[in-house]
């Protein structure tokens, strides 16, 4: 009725099919929705996968363990070390070895600087979406100070190929954990700066608090891991509840929030950077010393010296390379906690040095799968707030 | 542009070439199409060390029909490939392609099922940076030569 | 409770419909039949000792040449991981799945979790869940033809796309 008393007659309406992606700056990969729309509330949504399906499952199968290495670090590309440490170590596991403490200390360092470039990278791109363009560069300044030292220590920025089934390659050259702690150092201020505009800024605050929420049921439900869960209340860290690699002698907290929507996985992921600065500033005063690889002719490369003078060297050498290690029949999942989650390896083995099966178990898969139940019912511009803090990495997500 | 095309009289054409030419490479808007970890590397390029705004390209557009330079950066899929085949129709010439990475320019170490062996399959491509990923400087040293490559071309090509 | 532990309880409480038991490095396994699957994975989930509240992974594994696969009468498995958030241990149930005979009741109900990846197994393996809501293809594109982690699909077979999928949406956003 309008206000002279005449019978209005609705405006006829219907819903918008909209597509977003798979080439769209909002969506941080190749990720394809599509909504449908009454207004600017979503009224039905999906999401499709698999524009990055690069086959690496299929691929593993025809190479060598230790040739797996490079394929497992472009899974989660923001962190890369930690996805080729994890599957080094499942494959330790397969083999039943253990590995030099040293070598576990440099593997939770690395691991722990990728968790903090892939937060820093997660935190500044969410923040591109909602409009604050500013803390990108910020943090990708600081993004660069550690890859400055990965390329000391590795010899690469990014796909550095550092660690070895039974350790790592090389040890840390002279003054790197000096750098490191320095850098260390910094991190406070140089992420510091991005968090003082934006904890408590109001605009933030009111785009983010209650967008996108999780709740405790649906993250059970889901397979959640990682910040997404934790954000949600439900303190599970396979660093605390598993350990490996000697996480049960670092003292760190494991930041917990209890709503579960953006604002406090933004929140969470910033805690977490400050608490894998404390790990690794624990690992580098407790550094022990040793070896860097398991003494083990099955597994390790000999030194180059046993290769170019001596006969024994030489076979070891050739058969390790053109023939790999050789775990027993057998099956195993290991889980580690990666930048996102639970990073599983479920790895088949029929006895030849190639892998028979793996599967990977992606941290984000489980995440995303949420996607379409929390943001139906909410605005777009919710759901696009909630998609960059999930932290969907595509080449993990799709394999 | 078509009034190019149409004047005849070499010196003012070459002059004009050399002007159009100036303009078009200072001021390039590239198209990212990132699809896997080089998409990070070039987030690197356009971050404050690595500065790519030195060159005037740093203006991304994502949308194709504003852009003129296409980046593809990272793994193309079969399943993607129709998607880069219309972005790389959608958008208006000129247009130039930098693929950039392994997995780009011939599908890098991904030799299976579901990876496209090269972008060139699917669209013309004007440079490959080799890498994997490439460092920023190298993603600086394609747009440097798509720069020179525009410098040799004539008004008249792109109809 | 350790993994072996959980294995003799699920036998104790299953007999004979626990066609296989698996121990390696301390990790433990039982194989079952597709028409037990969601009996056992329920009793994982509601028994007090077990309270196996999370599924964490569903994949596929072909034995087609595995060398274990002659003790074996069927083709395929599907291994569920369950992790338990209370008691911190975790298990694998797998289900023995026959080449003539590819079906498997869904659990997508039971655990949203298992909506996209058991769509990944259909995709990649080719068994069929039954009451799964949209059991399409989600890694490979639409126009795939076959099942690309067999170990009879050659990995170097491309099958190419020329035009990507143009509604993708279900009913309910539960079901996409």
């Amino acid at each position: 009725m309008s206000a002279d008393g005449t019978q209005v007659q609705p405006i006829p309406s219907e819903l918008l099919t909209l597509n977003i992606g798979p080439a769209h700056p909002a969506t941080h990969g190749t990720l394809r929705l599509q909504v449908q729309l009454d207004g600017e509330t979503i009224v039905n949504m999906a999401c499709e996968i698999g524009y990055l399906h690069r086959g690496f499952e299929k691929q593993a199968e025809n190479c060598q363990y230790q040739l797996v290495i490079p394929y497992a670090e472009r899974l989660n590309y923001m962190g890369p070390v930690h996805n080729s440490n994890a599957w080094c170590h499942a494959v330790e596991q397969l083999l039943g070895i253990e590995v030099p403490a040293r070598a576990q200390a440099l593997r939770v360092i690395t691991s722990e600087m990728g968790r903090i470039i892939d937060h820093a990278v997660c935190i500044g791109t969410n923040l591109v979406d909602i409009g604050a363009l500013t803390n990108f560069w910020y943090m990708y300044n600081y993004r660069e100070k550690v890859y400055d030292l990965y390329e000391e220590l590795c010899g690469a920025r990014m796909m550095v190929n550092y660690p070895r089934i039974g350790g790592v390659s090389m040890d840390a050259p002279d003054g790197w954990f000096d750098k490191l702690l320095r850098v260390m150092d910094e991190m406070h201020e140089a992420v510091g700066e991005v968090r003082a505009l934006v904890e408590r800024n109001r605009i933030f605050m009111d785009r983010t608090i209650g967008a996108g929420v999780i709740t405790k049921d649906i993250a059970l439900s889901h397979g959640v891991t990682g910040p997404c869960l934790r954000a949600a209340g439900i303190p599970y860290d396979i660093r605390k509840a598993q350990p490996y690699w000697g996480y049960d002698q670092y003292e760190f907290d494991v930041p917990v929030a209890q709503g579960g929507d953006t604002y406090d996985r933004t929140i969470v992921r910033f805690r977490e950077m400050e608490e894998s600065v404390k790990i690794i500033k624990q690992a580098v005063a407790r550094m022990p010393d040793g070896p860097v690889m398991v003494e083990d002719h099955l597994v390790a490369m000999p030194s180059k010296d046993k290769v170019y003078n001596t006969m024994e060297g030489l076979i070891n050498h050739f058969k390790l390379v053109m023939h790999g290690v050789k775990p027993p029949v057998g099956e195993i999942y290991s889980a580690t906690e990666g930048g996102c989650g639970e990073l599983g390896y479920y790895i088949v083995s029929d006895g030849t040095p190639n892998a028979y099966r793996v599967r990977i178990r992606p941290p984000c898969f489980a995440n995303y799968s949420t996607f379409p139940k929390i943001s139906t019912g909410g605005m777009i511009a919710d759901a696009i707030a909630a998609l960059g803090s999930i932290n969907i990495i595509a080449g993990e997500l799709d394999r | 542009m078509g009034l190019e095309a149409q004047i005849n009289q070499p010196f003012i054409a070459t002059r004009l070439d050399e002007v159009i030419n100036w303009g078009r490479k200072y001021s390039m808007w590239p198209m990212p199409f990132g699809t896997a970890c080089c998409a990070i590397e070039f987030m690197g390029v356009v971050s404050s060390r690595f500065d790519v705004s030195r060159f005037g390209a740093e203006l991304v557009r994502f949308s194709p029909r504003q852009a003129d330079l296409l980046l593809v950066m990272g793994t193309v899929t079969q399943k993607m490939a129709p998607v880069l085949k219309q972005i790389y129709d959608q958008m208006p010439n000129p247009k130039w392609v930098v693929s950039m990475g392994a997995c780009a320019s011939s599908g890098g170490f991904y030799d299976n099922y579901s990876v496209v062996q090269g972008i060139d399959e699917i669209i013309p491509v004007d440079v490959y940076v080799a890498g994997c990923p490439p460092r920023p400087e190298n993603v600086i040293g394609a747009v440097v030569k798509i720069m020179e490559k525009i410098d040799r071309e004539k008004a008249a090509d792109w109809k | 409770m350790n993994e072996s532990q959980i294995a003799e309880k699920v036998q104790a409480r299953f007999g004979a419909k626990v066609l296989r038991a698996y121990a390696f490095r301390g990790q433990a396994a039982v194989t079952v039949a597709p028409a037990d699957l969601r009996d056992v994975l329920v009793f994982l989930r509601d028994d007090a000792e077990l309270q196996f509240e999370m599924l964490m992974d569903v994949g596929g594994v072909d034995y087609l040449a595995h060398p274990d696969a002659e003790s074996m009468d069927w083709r395929f498995e599907v291994a569920y991981q369950m992790y338990s958030l209370s008691k911190n241990h975790r298990f694998r149930v797998k289900v023995a799945v026959r080449e003539d005979a590819l079906d498997v009741p869904s659990v997508w109900d039971l655990w949203g979790i298992a909506n996209w990846m058991e769509r990944e197994v259909f995709d990649l393996f080719g068994v069929r869940f039954t009451g799964h809501p949209n059991l399409r293809r989600i890694m490979c594109h639409d126009d795939f033809v076959g099942h690309a982690l067999r170990k009879d699909y050659p990995i170097n077979k491309r099958q190419k796309l020329s035009q990507p999928a143009e509604n993708i949406l279900c009913a309910k956003p539960e079901h996409a």
